[in-house]
């Protein structure tokens, strides 16, 4: 009961406070995840889209690659991405190794498999419906690709979400290619690490609350935006 | 705007024939379409029109024999042969946006495809709807808007299935209306239909189909008043073909 009592207190006395280092911290969690959102939402929906829509022998072999990395653990891939980015890596000389740059790489690549295989999903059975009547308007099935996209645009949110949501809340990737170095690359979830470890456990729940408060905050726009679109346009 | 491509008609087919799943769905049809203003593929329910128009369209390739239009084969016809299917898809975006993406597909520069909307959408009295959600509209206002979306494109031919099926009258009647300001433009009309009434009202030629054969091809006065096969004197006596 104190102990969590506490947190709240905290957590109520850094949202009132707006304590800089953690407005930086948030700050910096938010602007690395919707940075690496936009870039593997950019890619994923063109490939879900064409996964969706192409035809080839052995098709199934990708989507099923696709849905099975919709699991790929942070830890992994932020391995993989150090070991791109380090000195002695290939891609070691950009330097980009414990910078929020090297962040946004590494949860672009766990959220692009996420939003790619939800994107497949929808836009294939969206195809199912329309395939027909598009290209009896004379559309072949790459001018379909951006029209179908926007056609599942209220489902495809829920995807770019999902993808949102494991990409702010992950910390075993960008702990690795990050190093959670303070005022650097410190985000909400290393920032709760480092804080549990040290045993401040309610500075530790306080930042957990403003985590998932903003998770909850930006869904809700979201989906508000959604309901708005729905409503005008119809289901 | 392209001329209507005059050099399309008739489509000629040769022979088509379609199974599916071991069944002979369509045999041995042969025959010229789009030579008047309005042919009317008439028949009861499963007679295959919706196939046959579907095969016309390219949408499915015969598993015997084959349609042409003009030199071009089905699969050439981009945007000269519009299809509107019995229940037509509307996007999810404005009336007024729907047709302004057939219009981009027909290659029709964006200043002048509001004009081209507006005019499509007056064609079948939705012009009052630009605005409007076209999943929002009723059934028979979604034909509508699906026939002056194909229309908005300027096909040579439109092909209509079953374009007032479970309608009420008054939606028949905008429906019907619709047609015919197509038809007027000079987009020639081949619909398919199982109601005597408006094959009646609007064919000037009869293709009489029955259990996926063509029984007759006749002048709309023609066939309904001296039907040439013993099943559609039937049909047109009003009794129910099985």
């Amino acid at each position: 009961m104190g102990e969590f009592t506490r947190a709240f207190v905290e957590a109520g006395n850094l949202l009132v406070t707006l304590d800089p280092d953690i407005l930086g911290i948030v700050g910096l969690s938010l602007r690395i995840s919707l940075t690496a959102v936009l870039i593997g939402t950019l890619i994923a929906l063109p490939l879900g889209a064409a996964l969706a829509l192409a035809r080839f022998p052995g098709r199934g072999i990708p989507i099923t690659i696709l849905n099975a990395f919709m699991g790929l653990p942070p830890v992994v891939v932020g391995l993989a991405v150090y070991l791109f980015l380090s000195r002695a890596g290939p891609l070691g000389e950009f330097g980009l190794l414990f910078t929020p740059g090297a962040m946004v790489i590494a949860q672009a690549i766990l959220v692009l498999p996420l939003i790619a295989a939800l994107t497949r999903q929808t836009i294939e059975d969206l195809a199912a419906e329309y395939r027909e009547d598009l290209a009896a308007l004379g559309a072949s099935r790459l001018r379909m690709l951006p029209t179908l996209l926007w056609e599942g645009r209220f489902s495809l949110t829920t995807g770019v979400l999902a993808g949102f949501g494991r990409a702010i809340a992950e910390v075993g990737a960008v702990i690795i290619v990050g190093g959670n170095i303070d005022g650097v690359t410190r985000v909400m979830t290393t920032a709760i690490t480092l804080e549990t470890s040290k045993g401040n456990l309610g500075m530790a729940l306080g930042l957990g609350i403003i985590l998932i408060g903003l998770t909850v905050g930006i869904n809700a726009v979201a989906m508000a935006v959604t309901r708005f679109g729905r409503a005008r346009y119809g289901v | 705007m392209k001329a209507r491509d005059d050099t399309l008609f008739p489509a000629v087919l040769e022979d088509v024939g379609f199974a599916a799943g071991g069944q002979q769905l369509l045999t041995g049809i042969t025959a010229r379409l789009g030579r008047v203003p309005v042919t009317v593929l008439l028949g009861p329910n499963g007679a295959g029109k919706t196939l046959l128009l579907r095969i016309c369209r390219g949408l499915l390739t015969p598993t015997r024999g084959s349609v042409r239009w003009g030199s071009a084969g089905t699969g050439q016809l981009g945007v000269r042969v519009g299809y509107v299917p019995q229940h037509p898809v509307m996007l999810r975006r404005s009336v007024e946006a729907n047709v302004n993406w057939a219009l981009a597909l027909a290659g029709v520069p964006r200043q002048h495809r509001g004009e081209a909307a507006r005019n499509a959408l007056a064609a079948v009295r939705l012009e009052g709807f630009a605005r409007v959600g076209a999943r929002r509209l009723s059934g028979g206002e979604r034909q509508r808007l699906a026939i002056a979306r194909a229309w908005s494109q300027r096909p040579a031919a439109l092909l209509l299935d079953e374009p007032a099926a479970h309608l009420d009258p008054a939606a028949t009647i905008s429906i019907e209306e619709a047609i015919e300001a197509v038809r007027d433009t000079g987009t020639r009309i081949i619909l398919c239909t199982h109601d005597l009434n408006q094959a009646r009202r609007l064919a000037d030629e009869v293709v009489f189909m029955h259990n996926g054969r063509l029984l007759e091809q006749t002048s709309g006065s023609v066939f309904f008043e001296r039907p040439q096969s013993e099943e559609a004197a039937r049909f047109v006596a009003g009794e129910l073909l099985v």
